[in-house]
This record gives structure tokens, sequence and C-alpha cells, in this order.
């Protein structure tokens, strides 16, 4: 740092900064810290590139090096002959990608169906989720009394595994297809419900202060104060909802059948198509994964810069 | 003298804490008039935020009563508007928006759409941050923010203004030139004040009067001073004016000879 400050060339037309002292006598001060964007960038160049190419490496080569070991210890498992290989993967994936949204009958449809029928129950079990989870996570964070009476029964059910509520959906709605979708529902709704409230309990007493000044009504202060103040909470629970819906998505589908991903994995394995399942395996990761990002990029949109 | 405004009779307030009964302000007796500017001040841990909030309405006392305009304070209300230490502005509001909803509960019921905002722009460029009006809070700096704070409580047209510490987390030039900008205000408007500062100079530059608390727990008025300074007031004028030290003396004198043993 220091050598390079001493490498920037003096500016001799700058004009001295004066800095007035108490006794009132101007005293000129050069101006040493005015060049520094200049020097900043003379000292960007100055370097060699590898110096320069060095954060771009620290970020590009860890995961490179990360994929490529998976990818390598993959392979040397097919080696041993029972799973198919990377590249024999990579062949099938071709072949499966070239034509994603064929349509043979309910039972052989392409990869790009599949996912999109399981994208579609997660939205609308997700869906109905937030429209009662929200709703009752405002109420049960506003109103003591209903805290405690829901409470027990939120942390008796939460723990039970959403499949566990199949039967119950196969029951009630008489079809696959729906009770599927019920499943979503009920593994969407606890994070809703549980975040949502934490969010309303957690509104900055000075807000609703301002609020009881102005004297605002009751709309006014859900539309102006708690719902803004509880959405980055709100958004929370709903990351956590989607990324749960997406694991019990695939396991309900194994047990439901119908065209779906989770389904497809069990039709390719009765198939013993093992090269699909694999690929599957990283359709079902990929989704995920921009499920989860998009939902943060929305989180990120609301966060206010104040916290 | 002008009417009172706010009358407080034999107030006190106790809070019941984990180590149980805490009583944080007792008999305590204030008559303020309209157009007075009143300054509380003390010893951090006295009891001026809570006698301020019982002014606010935003919490009831335990014994006594409080009242203003002659009408028993019994909650918070637009009447008395409060600018809060932290400003206290919606972060997820721009500047005019904060004001604006201020500006909408007082005066929608009257008037239009344009005159609100007319209003909003108004109170805004009293405090000179038209300029920043469209900003979000966390885009402008602490001093601004306070400029906001106050240009929201000052666009209500309260009966009385409650400030708690305004420039309190401010540095001494911004502090300095928000202070002129108050007594600007205060000159244009003639509104009632009644604000809270630990600062000396502060408190004799701005008030009338300056009420000095004891020491809590249990802390009442202990004396008022009252400042007979000719307004419009000057900061650079009264740094050399002999009364505005004797002032100050006294209110040193309170704080750090009267007070001080008592508090360590
Ligand atoms: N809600 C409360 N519960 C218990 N004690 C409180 C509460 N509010 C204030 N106090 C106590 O009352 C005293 C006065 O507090 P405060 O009015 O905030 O002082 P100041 O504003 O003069 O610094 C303090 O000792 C504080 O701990
Ligand atoms: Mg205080």
């Amino acid at each position: 740092m220091n050598a390079a400050t001493l490498a920037v060339p003096p500016v001799a037309d700058a004009s001295p900064v004066r800095i007035v002292t108490m006794n009132g006598n101007p005293t000129p001060v050069p101006a040493a810290a005015e060049p520094a964007m200049p020097a900043e960038s003379a000292r960007a160049s100055r370097q060699p590139l590898s110096r320069r190419l060095l954060p771009l490496f620290k970020v590009v080569v860890p995961p490179v090096v990360g994929i490529g070991l998976l990818i390598g210890i993959w392979a040397m498992v097919a080696m041993k002959g029972s799973i198919p290989g990377p590249a024999q993967t990579w062949q099938a994936a071709a072949t499966l990608f070239a034509d994603p949204f064929y349509s043979n009958g309910p039972n052989d449809q392409g990869i790009g169906w599949n996912v999109l029928s399981s994208l579609k129950r997660v939205g609308i079990g997700f869906g109905f989720a937030a429209l009662v989870g929200i709703p009752l996570g405002f109420i049960i964070g506003r109103f003591a009394f209903m805290n405690s009476m829901v409470s027990p029964i939120i942390s008796l059910l939460r723990p039970v595994s959403p499949l566990a509520w199949l039967p119950i959906g196969l029951l009630v709605f008489k079809q696959a297809d729906p009770a599927a979708t019920w499943t979503i529902f009920i593994c969407s709704i606890w994070p809703m419900i549980i975040n949502t409230a934490v969010g309303v309990q957690r509104v900055p007493q000075d807000y609703m202060n301002v609020a009881r000044v102005l004297n605002l009504n009751e709309w006014k202060i859900v539309t102006k104060i708690l719902f803004p103040s509880v959405l980055p909470y709100m958004l929370t629970g709903i990351r956590l909802s989607i990324g749960t819906a997406w694991l019990v998505i695939v396991a309900a589908e194994m047990l439901t059948g119908g065209v779906g991903i989770g389904f497809w994995v069990w039709d390719e394995w009765n198939n013993l198509k093992v090269e699909h399942i694999i690929i599957a395996i990283f359709v079902i990761g990929i989704v995920g994964l921009l499920l989860e990002q998009t939902l943060i990029l929305i989180a990120k949109r609301f966060s206010y810069g104040n916290a | 003298m002008n009417k009172a405004m706010v009358r407080v009779e034999n107030a006190g307030m106790s809070f019941d804490t984990k180590q149980g009964r805490f009583v944080a302000l007792r008999d305590i007796d204030l008559t303020i008039s309209e157009g007075e500017f009143v300054t509380l001040i003390g010893h951090s841990g006295c009891g001026k935020s809570t006698l301020l909030n019982l002014i606010a309405g935003l919490t009831l006392p335990t014994s006594g009563v409080l009242l203003c305009d002659g009408r028993e304070i019994g909650g918070p209300g637009p009447e008395r508007a409060v600018v809060f230490q932290n400003h206290s502005l919606l972060p997820w509001l721009t500047c005019f928006e904060n004001v604006y909803l201020a500006v909408e509960r007082v005066f929608a019921v009257k008037e239009g759409k344009p005159k609100l905002k007319a209003r909003t722009e108004a109170a805004l460029g009293m405090v000179h941050m038209d300029h920043a009006m469209h900003k979000y809070p966390h885009e402008i700096s602490g001093g601004m923010k306070q400029r906001v704070g106050i240009a929201r409580a000052f666009a209500m047209e309260p009966k009385i203004l409650l400030m708690d510490e305004p420039f309190g987390a401010l540095d001494a030039l911004t502090r300095a030139s928000l202070q002129d900008e108050l007594l600007g205000v205060m000159e244009k408007t003639g509104a009632t004040v009644v604000m809270v500062t630990h600062d000396v100079d502060e408190a004799v530059l701005l008030s009338d009067r300056v009420v000095m608390m004891t020491n809590g727990p249990a802390a009442t008025v202990g004396e008022i001073l009252t400042v007979r300074l000719e307004r419009p007031r000057n900061r650079l004028a009264l740094a050399h004016d002999r009364d505005f030290a004797e002032y100050r003396a006294a209110l040193l004198e309170f704080l750090y000879q009267k007070q001080l043993r008592k508090a360590a």
C-alpha cells in the first residue's frame, strides 16, 4: 500500500487544500489524498496478470474441482458395474432433452411434462397453504389467546411426515392427484404459519408507537406497518416451505403415480433405466436450487436496507 | 400568561418488574402553557422519557392525572405529536410517504389529495428536506432522518409537540444546525413543545423554561429555571452573553453538584 502511494506522480497543478486554524492563519496542505482513484487504477494495471486473476480463480476453481471430484467418484463407482457412468448418462440425457415435451399417453410423457406437473402440484398445494397459513400466522402473532390455543396443535403435528397424511388425502379426495397436492399443502403450511407469527411478534415497538401516536385504523396498521415489516419473515417461511414441498412431492408421486417427476423416477426404476434415474436426480436438484435462489432474490428485494 | 396546554397533576409512575415494584416518578406537578417551549433535563435514567411518554399517552400514570387542553389524557393521539429519539421512520416508505401517512390521518377528512400533498411538501420544505423527499430513510443521513421526523410531527399541526432527545444521536455540528432549524420553525408556528435533553446548552438555547429532574428512583421535579432571553435567539450572539452563561451555570450546578452526589 505504502509503495503504491509513493509511486503516484505528484500532481503539479492541483491547488493545495487550505485548512483554517484557530488563530485564522490559513495553512497550505498538499493535496495528498486527492488522487486516490488514479492510484488505484495505476496499481491495478501494474500488477502482474496472475495477481489480478486471483479473485476470479478463488471463486471459480473450488466448485469446479468439487464437481470434477463428484464425477470422478461416480465414474469409479460406475466401473464396478451396477450403475451407469457419466458418459452413458450424458448420452441418455442428450436424447431425453432432445424432445422433453412428447406425449404418448398418460404413462409415457417427456421429462418436461413430468417436471411441469410436479411443479403444478407444488404450486397449488403451496398456494393453498399460503392462503390459509399467512392469515393464520397473522392472527396467531397478533392475539396471545390464539397463540396459546394453536401452538400445542402445531407442535404436535409439525414433526409428522407429510406422507403420513397421504392416505387421509386419498380417502377424502378419492383421487391420486389432489391427494399428492394435499401432502404439499400439509408440509408447506407449518413454516408459513410459524414464520409469519414470529414476524408479527417481532414488529419493532417503535413502529407500533408511531401507529399509536397517529392513531391509525386497523386497516392502515396492517397495510402500512404490520405487512411490510412481516414480509421478510413471511418470505423466509415461503422459502422453507418450497424447499420441503419439493422434497416431499417426489416421494408423494412415487406413491400415487400419474404424471410427475417422482412417478417418472419410479417408472424408470421399473423399466430399469438407471441412467434416467440419475438424470432425474440432477433435474430435481437443479429445479430445487432455482426455486430457492428465486425466493432469495425476492427476499433481497424486500429487505429495505434498514436492518 | 397564556392558557394551560398541559397540566400534570400529582402524577406518579411505577413499573412492575421481576424484582418487584419500581417507582420511577412521584409527585410530578407541572403546567405547560400554550406556545411555551419546555425542556426536561436530568441524569440518564431519571425518568425523562417516562414523563414524556405519560404526556404522549403512550403509557398511563399509576397515580395522578394528566390533562391536555382541559381533557384527561387517556391514550396517544395526533394532537400530541411525538418526535422519537431514533426517528422511527418506516423504512419501506419514502420520506414523502412517511410524512404523508401522518398528514392523511389528520386532514383527509376535510381535505382532498392535492391539498394533502401540498401540506406534506410544505412540511418537508420547512426542514429543508424537499430535495430528498422521494428517498428512502436508509438512503439519507441520521440528521436528515431526524429532520423528516420533525417534519412529520409538525405536519400534523399538533397542539403540542413532544420530542425525546431528538438530536441525541447526532454529531455536534448537525445537532447545532437542527437546533437552529427548530428555532426557525417555532418562530413561524408558535408551537408548544416539550423536549427531553441532557444537553445543557441545548436546553438554554431553546427553552422558555427548563425543568430539572432529580435522580431516580422516585424522581420528581427538582427546580424550574425560567430562561428570559430575547427571541429570536442567535447561537453566536448568545455564546458571549452573560445571562446565557448564568443560566447555563445554574443548570450545571443543579446537575453536577446537587444531583451528582446522590447519584454516586
Ligand atoms: N417499562 C419499564 N419497565 C420497568 N422499568 C422501566 C420501564 N421504563 C422505564 N423504566 C425505568 O424507569 C427509569 C426511568 O427511565 P427513563 O424514563 O427511560 O429514563 P431517562 O429517559 O431519563 O433516561 C429507569 O430506571 C428505567 O429503568
Ligand atoms: Mg430517555
